[in-house]
């Protein structure tokens, strides 16, 4: 009887929490779960004029046809490759740049270094792709610098042999991000246990002794936790850049799921394709979320006994 | 005699390490300065002069015909206009909003706190996809208009568990002690918990406002036909594509314009659109740093 009573004062005072939980939830249903019954068009023959009610189911048509479609197998390979090739590298880059940042004692050009690091991530990916097109173009850098070199005799057209994309993709990734990404681990490596060094180096360890002693056990956490966490965003990881650095000459491996999406639904208009190529990726995404989730999960488990 | 040896020794391969690292640095260094400074050499540069290459970090022929060219384009006012705006009204509205809803599901006491939590992060993994949500967005008259800059994607569950993240760091006495004075909830947000939030509400708006000022794909998707909410992002890339393309059809924009090239007018335009986050983004590390830190404990 008492608690009841107290629960309609409570009930009363958060009227206000209500209220805008309300609304603001309101938003999120209409914006993020009505698209989700769009998900009904990959299994219908999608006509705008019906609408998502009234058009003719036709069944796994559409996934029939994708997985028939050589480009689309090709494009599935394209995602998985460059996202598997540019979680390594970014993930390389950043771990050993955050330590041997770390190892650095001067402050002031530690900090001067640092800040630097972080330019590229804020530069938009239209921006990247411009200064990589200048400096891979015909006269640019790169082939003035291996031609001064005697390494080649004329210049390397980048962009027209598809051998050269996926390392361009997994370079302009790497310069873009690795500054941002080595962000956490210095964090991480700030907090280990000062005292932890001192033992080490009275034992004797030099530098190298420490980061492999102290720092990297230190920081796995760290890296086993974003690495978990980023495995299962490996399908996220390809539109702009390749949509941007992309050409018909090298479209066999620059195109993914996603450019695969706006090519078939945007472009052509054939929605309920487009759709079914969406799914397709969100499911497989989320399956490698949950799974990598559950590693991670016992992961923990395991270190905590 | 033996412990001297050895600490020589060590302090020899000290040595070789820091000089090793110090090389690594200023390569990597180099590397990240070089492409930008370069295109900020050309953009100052002669446009035909360029063509010639060899500039590296200064310009040969220096003018600053390429930026008074770039800053009379109609397309790239709007487009700037246009971003500015999206920048300014897009922070505020996702801020707003953001804190909103972070303050009520870091509520102990709210009833629905948890499922308020979960129905929001359940978005971070499952979405329509692009077909359904541009579909959506057609549907609800926000294509070939202003508000699809700002409105789809204000709220977003990063952000929010971000700045809710930092308001279950408050403690909750200074709650508990308002309630008691016969503060309602909004006193509560307004005038205690906002206040402290300061350094966690510029994360966000930081990272909301790179976002927005960065974005060309919801330009290039939702409003192709209506020129007049074009970006600069979008504006930049045509120009971008119109180069990659035809490089050969220089000599034709030299003739009308006189020794400006679309190498030059493009470097320029770079810069122009780099220029105000570059200046800014130095002195606002530490609130990054802190948002990075803080959206890494999820739970």
């Amino acid at each position: 009887m008492k608690t009841k009573k107290l629960s309609k004062i409570e009930f009363k005072h958060q009227r206000v929490l209500i209220v805008w939980a309300a609304i603001i939830c309101l938003y999120g249903f209409i914006f993020y779960y009505v698209p989700l019954v769009g998900w009904l068009m990959a299994f219908q023959n999608y006509k705008p004029v019906l609408g998502v009610f009234k058009s003719e189911f036709i069944g796994l048509d559409k996934f029939k046809f994708l997985f028939e479609d050589e480009s689309f197998i090709r494009v599935i390979r394209n995602t998985f490759a460059m996202g598997i090739i540019n979680l390594v590298c970014t993930f390389v880059m950043a771990i050993l740049f955050a330590i041997l940042l770390n190892e650095i004692k001067t402050k002031g050009s530690k900090k001067v270094v640092q800040t630097i690091s972080y330019l590229p991530h804020f530069l938009s990916w239209i921006i990247v792709t411009g200064i990589l097109h200048d400096a891979l173009s015909g006269s640019g850098i790169i082939n003035e610098l291996l031609m001064n070199f005697h390494i080649i005799s004329k210049p390397i057209d980048f962009f027209a042999h598809e051998g050269y994309f996926w390392p361009i993709v997994a370079f302009a990734n790497v310069w873009k991000e690795t500054g941002w990404n080595a962000i956490i681990y210095l964090a991480a490596i700030t907090s280990i246990d000062p005292s932890l060094y001192e033992a080490a180096a009275i034992d004797g360890a030099g530098r190298w002794a420490k980061i492999k002693h102290v720092t990297l056990p230190g920081i796995k956490p760290t890296i086993m936790i974003l690495l978990l966490m980023n495995v299962g965003n490996i399908l996220n990881a390809g539109f702009e850049i390749q949509y941007l650095l992309g050409n018909g000459l090298v479209q066999k491996v620059s195109q993914t799921i996603d450019i695969y999406v706006l090519k078939w639904g945007i472009s052509q208009a054939d929605y309920s394709l487009g759709t079914a190529a969406g799914i397709f990726k969100s499911v497989v995404s989320i399956g490698l979320i949950l799974v990598f989730n559950n590693i991670a999960k016992r992961h923990g488990e395991e270190r905590l006994f | 005699m033996e412990q001297k040896r050895r600490r020589k020794k060590i302090s020899g391969a000290d040595l070789a390490f820091r000089i090793c690292n110090g090389i690594f640095m200023i390569a990597f260094v180099i590397v990240t300065l070089y492409p930008v400074l370069n295109t900020l050499a050309i953009s100052f540069n002669e446009g035909t002069d360029a063509l010639r290459g060899g500039i590296y970090l200064w310009p040969r022929v220096f003018t600053l015909k390429n930026y008074t060219t770039v800053l009379q384009k109609d397309n790239l006012i709007t487009g700037a206009y246009i971003t500015v705006l999206r920048t300014i009204i897009g922070t505020l509205l996702a801020l707003v909003t953001n804190a909103i809803l972070a303050f009520i599901v870091s509520r102990k006491n709210f009833i629905f706190a948890k499922s308020v939590s979960l129905f929001w992060v359940i978005t971070m993994y499952v979405n329509g996809g692009l077909i359904p949500t541009f579909l959506l967005y057609k549907s609800l008259g926000l294509t070939n208009s202003f508000a699809v800059y700002v409105i789809p994607g204000m709220i977003s569950a990063f952000n929010m568990l971000v700045i809710r993240t930092y308001m279950r760091g408050i403690p909750d006495s200074l709650e508990e002690s308002a309630q008691l004075d016969g503060a309602g909830y909004t006193t509560i947000f307004l005038k205690i918990i906002s206040p402290l939030c300061k350094p966690v509400y510029a994360t966000v708006a930081l990272f909301v406002a790179v976002f927005q000022w960065n974005s060309w794909f919801d330009a290039m998707l939702y409003n192709r036909m209506s020129t007049q909410y074009t970006t600069l992002q979008y504006e930049l890339m045509k120009l971008l594509s119109s180069v990659s393309n035809q490089s050969s059809s220089a000599e034709a924009m030299k003739n009308s314009e006189g020794s400006i090239t679309p190498t030059s007018i493009r470097a320029a335009a770079t810069i122009v659109t780099m220029l105000p986050i570059v200046c800014i983004y130095p002195f606002l590390q530490k609130y990054f740093v802190t948002g990075l830190t803080l959206g890494g404990v999820k739970e």
